[in-house]
């Protein structure tokens, strides 16, 4: 099990969240946990720049070789950029989930409700473990 | 819980990622199935098949009972060799896919998938009845390893003074592999030249071990259930659950060859099945291509690209291809939709498919 970033909020459904304490534009992906289950992604689809979403819309979808699994907006917000390089590499996912696999970055619009502290999250994985 | 293989150990200390697979505790994939998958196209893979079913069949009319249980016409199969078969019900639906192998003049070995072996052997034992053979489960008693890939034979001509040359594909012999007692046979489920081990339950980690260590220099590597999952896919092979149950024929599988029409007597479904055999199914396995880049899987519709969305078929199997580049799948399609453009449902959108022979892959011999 890898470790799970500290300074990082994260979300039930397996997704990471950084910048949520300073500030305005925070950005989003997927846990090692979940890029672990899911085995090679193979395919990443992200929302699309400009669109607005709200916090637990399914935005976008990741595909391993077993199976395939929603994304969802873990606050409500705009989408401000997306990283085009993991949609040519999804594998990314799986090398550097906290990193270079990012998958898009949202301005918040109001609070960042009901995530979960690094704490939190250990726990709720290592219960699924 | 499930029941773990001989080779439980040896998978928990390579760090796989372990999976209820028919009530057995399987290796899914050590690290990355993809790597996997291409080690078995290039190189060589390892895989524990323990979860398989042996049923042993002997006596003087061993291959008589077959004959009458099965599909296939077994009882001329030359001692040494194996045959791709099916045990179907009354009504000609499949029970299961199997390969039988004949060991001796009087002994056959039925190999049964892990969901299905104990109905095998009970159906089995029902349809020898009046024959003079005898049935008997030794799923329990053994292990399977197979060495799958291009330098498969070089990796095993190291651990056995076995004539592998002379071993044809389906073809299986007695020998000692790295100081234990095996049955070597030609056979596989990933499109690929290989060989599966059939041994003692206790000599699958002393196997398993020399086979990795010859085998580092060649390339070989563990592989799991997933790679062997997208390997049988792109070689166009059906795997009962997905592409057979008992809701089809042979026919409809396209696997209509199976069926030996022309053996004497009767067989547990010839009735059913003569009539089908010169017509067209009204649906037919078929091979899809995805044009992008998300997959079909199990149980999406297939839809006509016009008119209104009529779906006509079903995804039985779909994967991302390695070999392909793209996302392959089977599907059962209605025969009356032949030649038009059709498309999945993958979770509302409709991704255009091309609809492709099976298998995806071959290798080059």
């Amino acid at each position: 099990m890898s470790s799970i970033p500290t300074e990082l909020h994260y979300t039930k459904e397996h997704e990471w969240v950084a910048g949520v304490d300073d500030g305005l534009t925070l950005t989003v992906g997927i846990t090692a946990y979940a890029s672990e289950s899911l085995g090679d992604v193979v395919y990443v689809q992200v929302p699309e720049v400009g669109v607005t979403v709200a916090a637990g819309d399914a935005v976008g979808e990741v595909e391993s070789t077993k199976s395939v699994s929603d994304i969802y907006a873990p606050v409500g917000g705009e989408v401000v950029e997306v990283n085009a390089a993991v949609v040519d590499d999804p594998s990314l996912i799986n090398s550097d989930p906290y990193g270079e696999g990012w998958l898009f970055r949202v301005r918040l619009d109001g609070e960042a409700a009901d995530l979960l502290s690094a704490e939190e999250y250990t726990a709720l994985t290592s219960g699924e473990s | 819980m499930p029941r773990p293989t001989p080779l439980r150990g040896v998978h928990t200390s390579l760090g796989a990622t372990l999976t209820d697979f028919a009530g057995w505790l399987m290796p899914l994939r050590y690290g990355s199935e993809s790597a996997e998958h291409n080690a078995v196209r290039r190189a060589a893979g390892l895989f524990d098949l323990s979860h398989m079913g042996e049923i042993f069949v002997t006596g003087p009319q061993a291959g008589h009972a077959l004959d009458y249980a099965l599909v296939g016409h077994l009882s001329v199969l030359e001692p040494g060799r194996a045959r791709y078969t099916m045990i179907v019900n009354s009504r000609g639906g499949v029970l299961d896919d199997l390969i039988v192998y004949r060991l001796a003049p009087e002994e056959f070995m039925v190999v049964a998938n892990a969901s299905n072996y104990p109905a095998v052997a009970a159906r089995l034992t029902e349809r020898a009845k009046g024959f003079d053979a005898v049935v008997e489960d030794r799923s329990e008693q053994y292990a399977l390893v197979a060495v799958q890939g291009p330098r498969s034979q070089e990796i095993l001509a190291a651990l056995t003074d076995a004539d592998l040359d002379g071993l044809k594909y389906y073809a299986g012999l007695p020998a000692t592999v790295a100081g234990r007692r095996a049955l070597i046979a030609r056979t596989g489920y990933t499109g690929e030249d290989g060989f599966e081990l059939f041994v003692a339950g206790d000599d699958a980690e002393p196997l398993w071990t020399a086979l990795t260590e010859a085998g580092a220099p060649h390339g070989l590597c563990p592989a799991g259930l997933s790679a062997r999952d997208t390997l049988r896919l792109e070689a166009g092979m059906p795997l009962y659950g997905n592409e057979l149950s008992t809701a089809v024929t042979p026919f409809d599988a396209g696997l209509g060859r199976v069926v030996k029409f022309d053996k004497p007597g009767d067989f547990v479904g010839r009735a059913a099945l003569e009539p089908l055999k010169d017509v067209s199914p009204a649906r037919r396995l078929t091979g899809l291509v995805a044009a992008g880049r998300r997959v079909p899987r199990r149980g999406y519709p297939v839809v006509l690209t016009g008119g209104g969305s009529t779906v006509v078929g079903e995804v039985t199997s779909g994967a991302p291809s390695q070999s392909l580049g793209r996302p392959i799948a089977m599907a059962y399609v209605d025969t009356a939709a032949t030649g038009q453009e059709l498309a999945v449902d993958i979770r509302g959108r409709h991704e255009p498919v091309e609809v492709v022979d099976l298998p995806f892959y071959r290798r080059n011999k």
